[in-house]
Parts: C-alpha cells; structure tokens; sequence
C-alpha cells in the first residue's frame, strides 16, 4: 500500500462524531493531498456527508482535530470560518440551486456578494464557468427547468465559480444516467487540474470513482477500512473493498439489518424443522 | 391502569409546556440574531424592497377589498343600530373609529399572517428543506443576513402601510353605504368624522398596533420556516403552525396594547 507523498492540504486526526447517542464516526483519520482527487467511499450512512460537513466547519467534532490549510477548524470563530470557506466549494447532492435565480444568477450569486466586481465581469465569468460543463446556453433557465444531470453540472460550475482551492463534492453521482454520470466524471478530473485545487469526492459509485481519481477510502462502521490508489484497490484483498468493488451480495456488510429470529418474527415459533432452516 | 394513563397525561403536559417555553426562548434568540444580521437588509435595500413587493404589493388585493367589503358591513350593521337612537349622521364616526383603532390593524394582521406569513415560512422552510440555506453557509454567506432579515423588516415594512389602507378601503366602503345606499349626507359623514377621529389617540395607536404585529409575525413566519424539519411534511407544519401562532399572539398582542392604551387615554 502506497503512502501519500505531498503535503496534505486536509488532515483529520481520530476525529470522533455523534449525533446524539447514535455514534457515526469512530477514531477516523485521513489526509488530503495537495492537487490530487480523493474519493471517500462506504454504503450509505456510514458518516460520508458528515465528514463533509467537519471539513467545511458545519459540524464540530466532539474529539480529535480537522486541519484544513494548517487551520484546526473548531478553533475558527464565525469570520475565520467565512474566510476559510471562501476559498472552499461545494456541490450538495441534490445541486441545491437557488430556485428563486435563474442559472446565471445562481452562478453570478458567490461573485455579487464578495467581490466587487463590475457586471460586465461578471457576465464573462459566469459565462467561461457555464462553457467549461458545456451549459452556456441554459444561462437565462430557472433550475425547475433543468434535468437532473444539467443541474448537477450547473451546481459544479457553482461551486467553482470563486476558483476554491479545495472542491468537496457529495454524492455527484446518485441517480444520473451513464452519460450524466460519465460527464460529471470528467468534469470533475478536468476542473480539479485546470484550477490546481483538490478535490474530495463523497461516492458509493465504484466504477466512474476508479476511473477519475487518485485515492481512495473506504470508511465502514465510522472507521477507515481500505484505502489505496485506483490500482491497489482493484487488486485488494480486503474483505470490505472486495465486497465493496466488486458489488457481491453478503460479506462483511450483512445483506440482512439486524433483526429478531425470522422463525419467530413470522409466528412459526411451533415447527422446529422450519425455523432450524431458516434461522 | 388509570394512574398510568393519567401520570401519561401529566408526562405529556409537562413535556408540551417545556417544548412551548423552548420554542419561545429559541424564537427570541433567533429575534435578537436578526436584528444584530440587519445590516445587509439596509445596505443593499434592493434585497428588501423585493421582498415587500413580494409580501407587501401581492397582498394588496385581499386586503382592499376585505377593507372595503368590513367598510361597507360595518355601515350597514352600524346604521341599523343608530338610526334606532336618531343618530345615523355619526355612522362615519362609527366606520372610521372601530377601523383604525381596531380592526384595520387587527384583520389585516390575520390576513398578512395567512397570505405573507404562511407564504414566507413555506419559502424558507423549502429553502431548508433542499439544502438552499446550507449552501449558502457553504458559500460564506450568512443565511440569516442573506434570506431572513430582508423578509423580516419587508414585514415589519409592510404591514402598518397595509392596516392604513385597509382602513382607507373601510372608510371608503363604510362612506358608500351611508351615502349612497342610506342616504346621508355626505358633508355631515365626512365632517363628523373628522371632529371625533383625533390623530395622537385614535389614528396613532393604530399605527403602533400595526408595527407591533407586523414585528410579531414576521418574528413568527420567518423562525418558523428556519425551525422547520426539513421535510415536505415538516414545512407543512411550520406553515400551519406560524398562521395559528401568528393569529393567537396578534389576538393576545391586541389585547394587551388596547389596555395600556385606553388607560392612557
């Protein structure tokens, strides 16, 4: 398993999380190089979006620390945390445009309220934004008017609009068709090289995941699991990642949620030789 | 069996009382977090002359003609009443105090709860509901500044400007029936009315019911559409909830206002 080489511009260091009782992360840690694409994978609900949320400041960590450019980000007051976030991006799951602004106003909306900029700039901006994921010509839809896929990339072009040096992207996959899918993919690589940033990509997409990034985690049960390059992965022998990378039914994730006797949850209680087969 | 239903019951109430006394301690944090956000609400007034177009200018026809159609019951009912003393000349007297004491602050005020109240709440709340609110905390900006407090001071705004023209509706519905249908004079009506109508008494302490409920409201609709759980059934119930507290506490509101007020009189 390789280790990564260049200085990581996010590190998390046996960060715990819990939504009240109901503990999400356990002792996690990760880095983040600098310039480099990392996907954070798991099945859904093992605290991938939450890490998200730890890295961009809206949840706090109840233990250990999240450093994002050097910065330990509990440490942040409300005006630190602004600044920390103008240099960040992010694209919600399901886009989360503003669906009172058109598509231009939407992406025009980060240039409006930070940067001084005259409107004429703004128009070549939002425009350059909209050509690079091949949307110029939805500038004047509103986002009701969108299909799923083409709200995606406009939330992209969002997203990136302030050129940020870390883009987080959660779930840029769910629920898009492959040639969707293939387009964010891409979109995804080209952007993070073209703007030097670095992206961390929250998936459970195991195929366009291998295809455009360059590390990989596998978090389960709050806990980092596997990681390894596109290549390591493919070949790993881990019980989850194989699991995992390869789509099979049971393994260490359980193909059944916990549940009370079948025999007994069907009233069949009585007939021994049923309940002996099936439990 | 009957005590454990009834320590249920007192389990329920007491459960109940201590979310309603939670609720108005959070609304009243999130009340003063938006008055300290307003900045942006003033400095860029486009951002609030749009939102009381939005509720301000879009409830401007309900609430003529409902002044208008109170004007015109009022005139009837108030004349029916009169004419039994000989004194219908005082009809205008009658439209004119009742409206802009009270029922020009307070009927509006419902109805400003029912048709931009429920409508802000539903906003914000869907806002919420699609993740809107957190990406703009993601894109350092802050949602309260950005999204509440404008909607806020449009109601605060809005809302004695709208009472004033529901009276002036009333007025002018209430002018109709005794004019035109009753046959009064309309010197007598109009000059009556302006000897018995005194502006520090009478049209102010409608003007300061009007800014305490438009204060309340906005206060109600925009926490109750921050506080909504972010789901379809969640802001459906933010939105009933904010008409129902609204016309509660614009009732309570009226009540208390109309006694400090007649014992200043």
């Amino acid at each position: 398993m390789s280790t990564l080489p260049d200085s990581p511009l996010v590190e998390i260091e046996n960060v715990d999380f819990a939504y009240g009782k109901r503990a999400i992360l356990k002792g996690i840690s990760l880095t983040v190089p600098r310039g480099k694409v990392v996907a954070i994978m798991g099945g859904s609900g093992c605290g991938k979006t939450t890490l998200l949320r730890l890295i961009g400041g809206q949840l706090i960590a109840s233990k250990g620390s999240v450093r994002v450019n050097d910065q330990d980000v509990a440490s942040l007051d409300r005006e630190g945390m602004y600044q920390m976030r103008r240099k960040m991006g992010m694209l919600f799951q399901f886009g989360a445009l503003f669906t009172d602004m058109n598509v231009f106003d939407n992406i025009a909306f980060q240039l409006r309220e930070h940067a001084d900029l005259p409107e004429d700039m703004i128009r070549d901006l939002v425009l350059m934004k909209l050509n690079a994921v091949g949307l110029r010509g939805t500038a004047k839809l509103f986002p009701s008017e969108l299909s799923g896929g083409m709200a995606r990339r406009v939330a992209l072009a969002r997203a990136a609009v302030l050129d940020p040096t870390l883009i987080m992207y959660d779930e840029p996959f769910a629920g898009l068709d492959p040639i969707s899918l293939a387009v964010v993919g891409q979109t995804i690589r080209k952007l993070n090289d073209a703007l030097g940033a670095t992206s961390i990509v929250v998936t459970h997409d195991v195929v366009e995941s291998l295809q455009i990034v360059d590390y990989l985690y596998f978090i389960s049960d709050g806990k980092i699991v596997g990681q390894g390059t596109p290549d390591e992965i493919r070949a790993s022998t881990e019980p989850y990642v194989k699991q995992f990378v390869h789509a099979e039914m049971d393994g260490p994730v359980p193909f059944h949620y916990p549940a009370k006797n079948y025999a007994v949850d069907l009233n069949l209680s009585a007939s021994t030789s049923l309940k002996k087969s099936v439990s | 069996m009957i005590t454990q239903n009834l320590g249920k019951a007192i389990r329920n109430l007491g459960a109940r009382g201590i979310e309603t006394i939670w609720r108005g301690g959070a609304m009243a944090r999130f009340f003063w977090l938006v008055l300290t956000q307003s900045g942006m609400s003033f400095r860029r007034i486009g951002l609030s002359i749009r939102e009381i177009y939005f509720s301000g200018v879009m409830s401007l026809v309900i609430i003529m003609v409902s002044g208008l159609f109170i004007g015109m019951v009022l005139g009837l009912q108030g004349f029916e009443t009169l004419q039994k003393y000989g004194a219908e000349e005082t009809m205008g007297v009658l439209v004119a105090l009742s409206l802009v004491r009270e029922l020009g602050p307070v009927v509006t005020a419902l109805l400003f709860a029912s048709r931009a109240g429920s409508a802000i709440t539903a906003e914000i709340g869907l806002m919420k509901a699609t993740e809107q609110l957190k990406a703009m905390d993601m894109m350092a900006v802050d949602p309260i500044a950005r999204v509440v407090a404008p909607r806020f001071w449009a109601g605060v705004v809005s809302m004695p400007l709208l009472a004033a023209l529901f009276s002036s509706m009333g007025i002018f519905g209430g002018y109709i029936v005794g004019t035109v249908l009753v046959g009064i004079d309309s010197g007598v009506f109009w000059s009556n009315m302006q000897a018995a109508v005194d502006f520090r008494y009478d049209v102010m302490s409608g003007i300061v019911k009007s800014i305490v409920f438009g204060i309340a409201i906005s206060v109600i609709a925009t926490f109750e559409g921050f506080d909504a759980e972010p789901t379809a059934e969640g802001v459906s119930r933010a939105t009933t909830r904010t008409v129902v507290t609204s016309a509660l506490t614009v009732l309570a509101l009226d009540l208390m206002l109309t006694g400090f007020m007649l014992r200043s009189l």
